[in-house]
């Protein structure tokens, strides 16, 4: 693996929320439009990670971080733009959050705070978000309706187109389908399939066989340890190099 | 091995199955009870009021002065005063209390200076309104300078309504799910954006409320005022919308309607009840005002 072309670098990553340290000094690579799979029991320390890799958990008061967390070869915590780094990176949370704005505002609302006024370029953004997400056909007809109204899959699905409208390099996905139907569930994935072409992927999953039919490296965490990191074939497969990991794909614990 | 019951004997009607429909018949009943025993009363006030005050009131007791020693006539310079003491108050306290509550519950982190800061908002909100005027006479009337004035009394309502105002719109704030500003900020939305775009427009109504709770107070308090600027008797230009200036003293409702039926002998009946009415009636006009403004809001929001 060459270090140089890592899409995000993550050296030696250790979180605490005051006296609990929940990742015990992690260190990976995440190349450039793949799909990176990150499985483990809860308390593992997966979403502290995505919160640390986009740094909003610097809204946390009680938070520390050590270690360095680079994108591009460069160190996410010394970038002057916080927000500008934040846009490079986007996040879908385990449960559908629409924001309290119509459809079309849902998705908008970013690119606006970014100073994107003109009409046209919105409402090409918009629809080509919401076609991203697979969304675009069920609600093209009310975009002004509130997205707060959608069902949960679809709501799960304006969450992504959200996450998009900032054109990000790196998509994070956090347990993306604890709240919704199976159906819902393959059409995400599907899209996540032909979103690898334009952007990475770090798709943390409760869903073991999610990462395995999506991801094309999984890690393997374990109470804030990295305890594998591997090719997905050979994670699944029954060959992983830890018996914790084969024991954990397997169903024997988590 | 308990036998399963067939159908027909889940449909009979058993003796736990009826005292729980009594007991919810009975919690119905209470609670409806409860409903009404809070409306009935202030059908009944605001109907005495009305009854009472009827031969007294027109147009003109609006905007007629005092006459004969505040027996006949009108009451325009205290309605005035009041509108006066009642919208100064609100420009100062309002803007202030709202932005300290939005630093308080958006930006501060959770540490000593910020739980007193707390602890001494709620205190506050308690004081009794008199140790306010006592406060406001200390503070604006004497050291600062401004006299007994209509805006020293201004000032010491704002310090009265401050901090309840503060401590309601941080409860309105506090209700907007902290899912909402972690979607905001995930898109790299600075906190200020996420604040005006997504804090403010859902907790406006309740914002609004506690502000227009505290106008009905300022509305009604006379202890505050009375200390700092509030006189028996002003003479004023009948109807004159601009009578007041910021320094000059001025009458005011609540006081006017203390003085008629307490210190002046022979006040017709009917005169401090239509006093009385009109006061209702400058609470009910700034709600209603409120009421507009929020739903204006409501359908323009543009943020």
């Amino acid at each position: 693996m060459v270090a140089q072309t890592a899409k995000l670098n993550i050296e030696d990553l250790k979180v605490s929320y005051g006296d609990k340290q929940v990742i015990h000094g992690i260190s990976f690579d995440i190349q450039p439009n793949e799909i990176f799979g990150v499985i483990g029991p809860s308390q593992s320390g997966k979403t502290s990670m995505l919160r640390v890799i986009n740094r909003t958990i610097e809204f946390t008061a009680n938070a520390r971080v050590e270690g360095t967390v680079k994108m591009d070869g460069q160190n996410a915590y010394h970038v002057k733009d916080v927000y500008e780094y934040r846009r490079r990176i986007g996040m879908v949370a385990p449960l559908p959050v629409g924001l309290p704005l119509t459809i079309y505002d849902n998705v908008a609302f970013a690119p606006r705070s970014f100073g994107m006024k003109e009409k046209s370029e919105l409402d090409e953004l918009v629809t080509r978000c919401l076609e991203q997400a697979a969304l675009w056909d069920e609600v093209k007809d009310r975009l002004n309706t509130l997205g707060t109204m959608l069902s949960g899959g679809q709501q799960q699905r304006l969450t992504i187109a959200r996450a998009l409208s900032h054109q990000p390099e790196v998509l994070c996905l956090d347990e993306f389908s604890i709240a919704i139907d199976p159906v819902t569930t393959m059409k995400i994935e599907d899209v996540l399939k032909e979103l690898r072409n334009e952007m990475t992927i770090i798709l943390v999953t409760n869903l073991v066989q999610q990462a395995r039919r999506l991801a094309d490296r999984t890690m393997f965490l374990l109470n804030g340890n990295l305890i594998e990191i591997g090719e997905t074939e050979k994670m699944f497969s029954g060959n992983a190099e830890e018996t914790m990991t084969n024991e954990f794909v397997s169903g024997a614990f988590g | 091995m308990i036998e399963p019951k067939n159908n027909a004997s889940r449909f009979t009607e058993t003796a736990i199955g009826r005292k729980k429909q009594f007991t919810e018949r009975i919690a119905k009943f209470v609670f409806l009870l409860m409903t009404l025993a809070m409306v009935v009363p202030l059908l009944l006030i605001v109907g005495f009021l009305l009854y009472k005050a009827w031969p007294a009131l027109s147009i003109d007791f609006v905007f007629e002065l005092p006459k004969n020693g505040m027996r006949e006539g009108g009451i325009w310079p205290a309605f005035l005063g009041t509108l006066y003491l009642v919208l100064i108050s609100l420009v100062i306290a309002a803007p202030i209390g709202v932005m300290a509550a939005i630093y308080l519950n958006e930006y501060a982190k959770e540490n000593w200076f910020t739980r007193i800061i707390n602890l001494a908002v709620i205190n506050l909100a308690g004081v009794p309104s008199i140790v306010h005027a006592l406060f406001g006479l200390g503070a604006f009337v004497l050291f600062a300078g401004l006299g007994r004035s209509v805006l020293a009394a201004s000032l010491t309502l704002a310090v009265m309504t401050l901090p309840v105002i503060i401590a309601s719109t941080k409860e309105a704030l506090s209700a907007v799910p902290m899912s909402f500003r972690q979607a905001s900020w995930n898109m790299g939305v600075s906190r200020w954006q996420t604040i005006r775009g997504i804090v403010m427009p859902n907790s406006v109504s309740g914002i609004l409320t506690g502000i227009i709770l505290q106008v009905s107070r300022a509305a009604g308090e006379t202890a505050p005022i009375m200390f700092t600027g509030v006189v028996f008797y002003k003479a004023v230009d009948k109807g004159d919308l601009l009578a007041y200036g910021l320094l000059d003293q001025c009458m005011a409702l609540a006081m006017h309607l203390y003085t008629i039926s307490t210190q002046v002998p022979g006040v017709p009946d009917a005169v401090p009840f239509a006093t009385a009415v009109i006061l209702l009636g400058v609470v009910l006009l700034v709600n209603a005002l409120s009421i507009v403004l929020r739903i204006y809001i409501r359908t323009h929001r543009k943020w």
